[in-house]
């Protein structure tokens, strides 16, 4: 929070970044879609990629899928600290 | 060593462990202390019996035939939750705000509270469900007998259907006892779910453990293991990019339409923050249950013999290498899986089968006359019972009839494609507004049809669906070959089950919806349905009891009014032992409060009030509708008070008005015998005064005895004069009067009337002006009263007059219906403010000449009134007038 400026734009702030931060987590989804179709492009027969790197490749995605939703779900719980005049939600 | 009976005691002791976790969750629920039960930790793991025994043995026995197509099964959930705020969010917001109980549930209530397609729904649910509880007794059964086999050297050849039967007794009982303890009105178990999260954890350890000796106990390293699995069979990625994406989609649909799922997802979901955690929580728990299954298979085929089944590797490969703690371990894990996906299923078939078809056909046969509340509990209570025993027991039979095998193993997948049919109805529905029954019927039936033909029906293997109809189709129709629909041939069979009945279920949705018209209802509940963010309360956790109850107390003080209120409160908190005012808000409490309420507000109304206070949940529109008819009785009912009240607050207008005319007429009488009395005394007193002169003393002349007794005489003349008057007008007022009428000319009365007052005058100063022309009209009427009045007015006019000259005009007008008569002196006439009161008894205009009881003109007003005519005084005459106004039947008559 900068000195001097309103609280309403800081307010005002805050809802934008809470916006986006929902966008983000509506966009995930589309991104694990993305990042887990990848396997349909992979050759099959002699060309075929080993099961060992796929299997850290699919892996590899889950995790990431997962941090991120981890970091988005903390993200919007803090924004729930601004809902909570409204009907009392859960304290984070 | 593990003996089989020690794996039974196992077991059982894992059993009854279970049970005490429900009980002490169940016991912990109802004494309010939930928050630990509804963490959302507890509801992440609860969502994991997505992973059954066919996923926990069989995974590897799938890694094993199609590398890493398992995972798919996986992802498919994963991305659901990751993408929560798509239509997980939506589902619970509309779950909590709708109180569903099940998928079939909302469902219907999304199409205008349509049973038929709940008992759609219901059927679909049944039919994709029941094998696979078989599924489940299987892989236990299994699991059993490859202990008893390694024990005994050597393999069953069958699995001992008794076991399953025995392994289905105890779930069904686990079931019925903390599925169906209460009929909470929000359909959660504490218990089960608590259970389920335990198990969860079992499972999930089980597997990890395994993966982890697998990994570093036989394998030696992750980098190692890597190398075994590329120097594997499995060693090459091979699965076809139409299986992948089509698992992936299925088990993504699979997720949101299994029944079980949506009982932990959306009817048991506690709060919707828990939400946020299980978006990322489950995904990571589904990524730890699949990490170690290629490693498991992949030394599982090294180390077992050729033709050792891949679905028990999670078992066999502990055994082989001596681990009898981590196999029992994996045993419970898989255990675990079985049970709990058996429990939550059969929770979630049972309501769904007791609501929408056993409770309708139950009403139906009864005549829906069960008004009681607490006999249709009962009755749904007995219902859901029986409807576990039987989704139960139906899965044994099925198990027991398939015999097991290979036919049983794919049958996961052709479930997953049954239920994921309810997807476009469900989705459709919470998304877009134009959905309509008639669309969601059309789909569902194409597409459970189309299921059952290409997929469910062949799946049983040759003897249900003939070879012939498989190769050629029925009838020889080539291109209806049931796995090679409209000739495409050479798909993957469940690829082209769920691309036909997908894509075309889909169609019929659409299609049925924009062809149809919706009713008032489905509109309203569509519009609930897909604005549900617009129309339910923000996310709220459940703020306390006592808060809640100090809200119930609120409303109730407003309706019951503060001090009945306060009672209600203070009695049920003395029943219910508390220690303060406010008791805790049982289920008995509301609903003796929701009874209470109901008395002053009606029954919709007050169940509504009382659903928004303690379930936070929107009222849906049955309720309003409800609500609506019971204001519109109470505004007739007020309307009809409002027109009684009206009508007695005229009635007592009157009665005050009459009871004014009483009073006035009592005060009336009261000065009326007031005045008597004193007219009667004063001739009494000078009558006394003189006859005592006359008696006591002896030597009066005889002039003054003469003047005395003269006196005496003249007040006695007076008395009876007045004493006449006053019957007469008692007479007359009375109504006794009897009329004597007789034809006359008017100049006649008139004579007869001057002459009688001429004779009492004691001078003749009084002029008359007569004009006798006037005076010709003939009256009929009682011609003695008339006279008697006109003997009145003359005699006043001779008395009071003042003129040096008095003089008295007598005029006669004839008008057309009436004939009036006005006597008109020269005198003073009478003040503007003597006019009112001179028709009333014992008035007088001037006392000094008090020749009268001042009756006379009262007299003579009744008199004309009884002849229905009238007299008033005449202003403007430049003196005293009277005006008498004969009837015009008199007149008339006379003519």
């Amino acid at each position: 929070m900068t000195e001097g400026r309103p609280p309403l734009v800081f307010l005002e702030r805050r809802s934008y970044r809470q916006r986006r931060v929902r966008d983000a987590a509506r966009l995930l989804p589309v991104l694990g879609l993305f990042a887990w179709g990848v396997p349909l492009l992979w050759p099959r027969g002699e060309a075929a990629p080993g099961t060992a790197s796929a299997l850290v490749y699919v892996f590899a995605v889950w995790l990431g899928l997962v941090v991120a939703g981890a970091l988005l779900s903390f993200l919007l719980s803090r924004g729930d600290v601004d809902d909570a005049r409204e009907g009392g939600g859960d304290a984070p | 060593m593990t003996t089989l009976n020690a794996l039974v005691a196992v077991c059982l002791s894992y059993v009854f462990f279970l049970f005490v976790v429900a009980f002490v969750a169940e016991r912990r629920a109802a004494a309010g202390r939930i928050r630990w039960l509804r963490s959302p930790i507890v509801y992440t793991l609860s969502l994991s019996i997505y992973c059954t025994a066919w996923t926990f043995y069989g995974a590897v026995g799938s890694a094993v035939r199609n590398g890493l197509e398992y995972v798919a099964i996986y992802v498919g959930p994963s991305l659901v939750m990751l993408g929560w705020f798509w239509v997980v969010r939506k589902l619970v917001r509309i779950g909590r705000s709708q109180r569903v109980t099940s998928i079939a549930d909302l469902v219907s209530a999304r199409y205008g509270k349509s049973n038929t397609l709940a008992v759609f729904v219901t059927i679909l649910a049944v039919a994709g469900v029941t094998p696979y509880i078989a599924l489940q007794l299987q892989s236990v059964t299994l699991s059993f007998e490859v202990f008893g086999a390694d024990l005994a050297g050597g393999r069953f050849d069958r699995p001992h259907t008794a076991t399953a039967l025995w392994v289905a007794v105890g779930l069904a009982l686990f079931t019925v006892i903390f599925g169906t303890r209460n009929l909470d009105a929000n359909e959660r178990h504490h218990g089960v779910v608590m259970a389920i999260a335990v198990e969860a954890v079992v499972k999930l350890v089980a597997l990890l453990s395994v993966g982890v000796f697998v990994v570093w106990g036989l394998s030696g390293g992750v980098t190692e293991t890597l190398a075994r699995i590329d120097a594997s069979e499995l060693g090459t990625w091979n699965v076809a990019g139409g299986r992948w994406a089509g698992i992936t989609f299925l088990s993504a649909a699979a997720f949101l339409c299994l029944p079980r799922i949506f009982q932990v997802l959306v009817v048991e979901a506690a709060d919707e923050s828990h939400l946020r955690t299980a978006s990322w929580a489950f995904p990571a728990y589904l990524m730890l249950m699949s990490l170690f299954v290629v490693p498991i298979a992949v030394v599982g085929l090294d180390l077992l013999p050729a033709g050792s089944n891949p679905d028990l590797f999670v078992l066999t490969v502990p055994l082989s290498q001596g681990q009898e703690g981590l196999a029992v371990l994996s045993f419970l894990g898989g255990f675990s899986s079985a049970t709990s996906m058996v429990i939550v299923a059969a929770i979630a078939l049972s309501t769904m089968v007791s609501n929408h078809i056993v409770m309708p056909i139950w009403l139906r046969l009864t005549g829906g006359g069960a008004s009681v509340s607490g006999d249709v509990r009962h009755i749904v209570l007995t219902a859901r019972r029986l409807s576990i025993a039987g989704v139960v027991m139906l899965g044994y039979l099925y198990y027991a009839f398939s015999g097991g095998g290979a036919a049983l193993a794919t049958i996961g997948l052709v479930a997953f494609a049954g239920m994921a049919q309810v997807l476009p109805a469900m989705l459709g529905g919470i998304f877009w507004r134009g959905a309509t029954r008639t669309g969601a019927l059309a789909g569902l039936s194409v597409g459970f049809a189309l299921w059952l033909y290409t997929l469910f029906l062949p799946s049983l293997g040759p003897g249900v669906l003939p070879v012939a109809m498989l190769d050629e189709g029925p009838l020889g129709l080539a291109f209806l070959r049931p796995q090679a629909l409209f000739g495409i041939d050479g798909l993957d069979p469940l690829l082209h089950a769920i691309f036909w009945s997908m894509s075309l279920n889909a169609g019929a949705f659409f299609v049925g919806s924009v062809l149809s018209f919706p009713t008032p209802l489905e509109r309203l509940q569509g519009a609930q349905f897909v604005n549900v963010f617009q129309h339910s309360p923000g996310p709220r956790s459940w703020a306390g009891r006592v808060a809640q109850t100090e809200d119930l107390m609120v409303m109730a003080q407003r309706i019951l009014g503060a001090t009945e209120a306060m009672a209600l409160f203070r009695r049920e908190a003395r029943a219910q032992g508390a220690r303060g005012d406010l008791p805790e808000p049982t289920p008995q409490f509301l609903e003796r409060l929701e009874r209470e309420l109901a008395g002053s507000v009606g029954a919709a109304t007050a169940h509504a009030m009382i659903g928004q206070i303690v379930g936070g949940m929107s009222v849906s529109v049955e309720d309003l509708m409800a609500v609506a008819d019971e204001s519109a009785q109470l505004m007739e009912y007020s309307a009809r008070l409002e027109a009684q009240s009206t009508e007695l607050s005229r009635t007592a207008r009157q009665l005050r008005d009459a009871n004014l005319k009483l009073t006035r007429l009592s005060v009336q009488k009261d000065a009326f015998l007031s005045q008597i009395s004193h007219e009667l005394r004063t001739p009494m007193t000078s009558i006394r005064a003189f006859s005592e002169i006359l008696r006591d003393s002896g030597r009066l002349d005889a002039g003054e005895r003469m003047r005395f007794a003269s006196i005496i005489h003249d007040e006695a003349v007076r008395l009876t004069r007045l004493l006449d008057d006053l019957l007469d007008l008692s007479v007359l007022e009375n109504g006794k009067v009897s009329l004597d009428i007789r034809a006359a000319r008017l100049s006649e009365v008139i004579d007869r009337a001057v002459a009688a007052a001429d004779a009492g005058a004691e001078d003749g100063a009084l002029t008359i002006r007569r004009d006798r022309s006037d005076e010709d009209v003939t009256i009929v009427t009682d011609l003695d009263r008339l006279a008697q009045v006109f003997i009145n007015l003359v005699s006043n006019a001779r008395k009071y007059c003042e003129a040096s000259a008095p003089a008295l005009t007598i005029r006669v007008l004839t008008e057309s219906d009436r004939v009036l008569v006005d006597f008109i002196d020269n005198g003073e006439g009478i003040g503007p403010e003597a006019r009112d009161t001179i028709f009333e008894k014992f008035s007088r205009v001037a006392e000094q000449k008090a020749g009268g009881a001042g009756l006379g003109l009262a007299i003579c007003r009744q008199i004309m009134a009884r002849l229905g005519g009238d007299i008033s005084y005449l202003p403007g005459q430049g003196g005293a007038a009277f005006r008498v106004e004969i009837a015009e039947a008199s007149a008339m008559a006379a003519q």
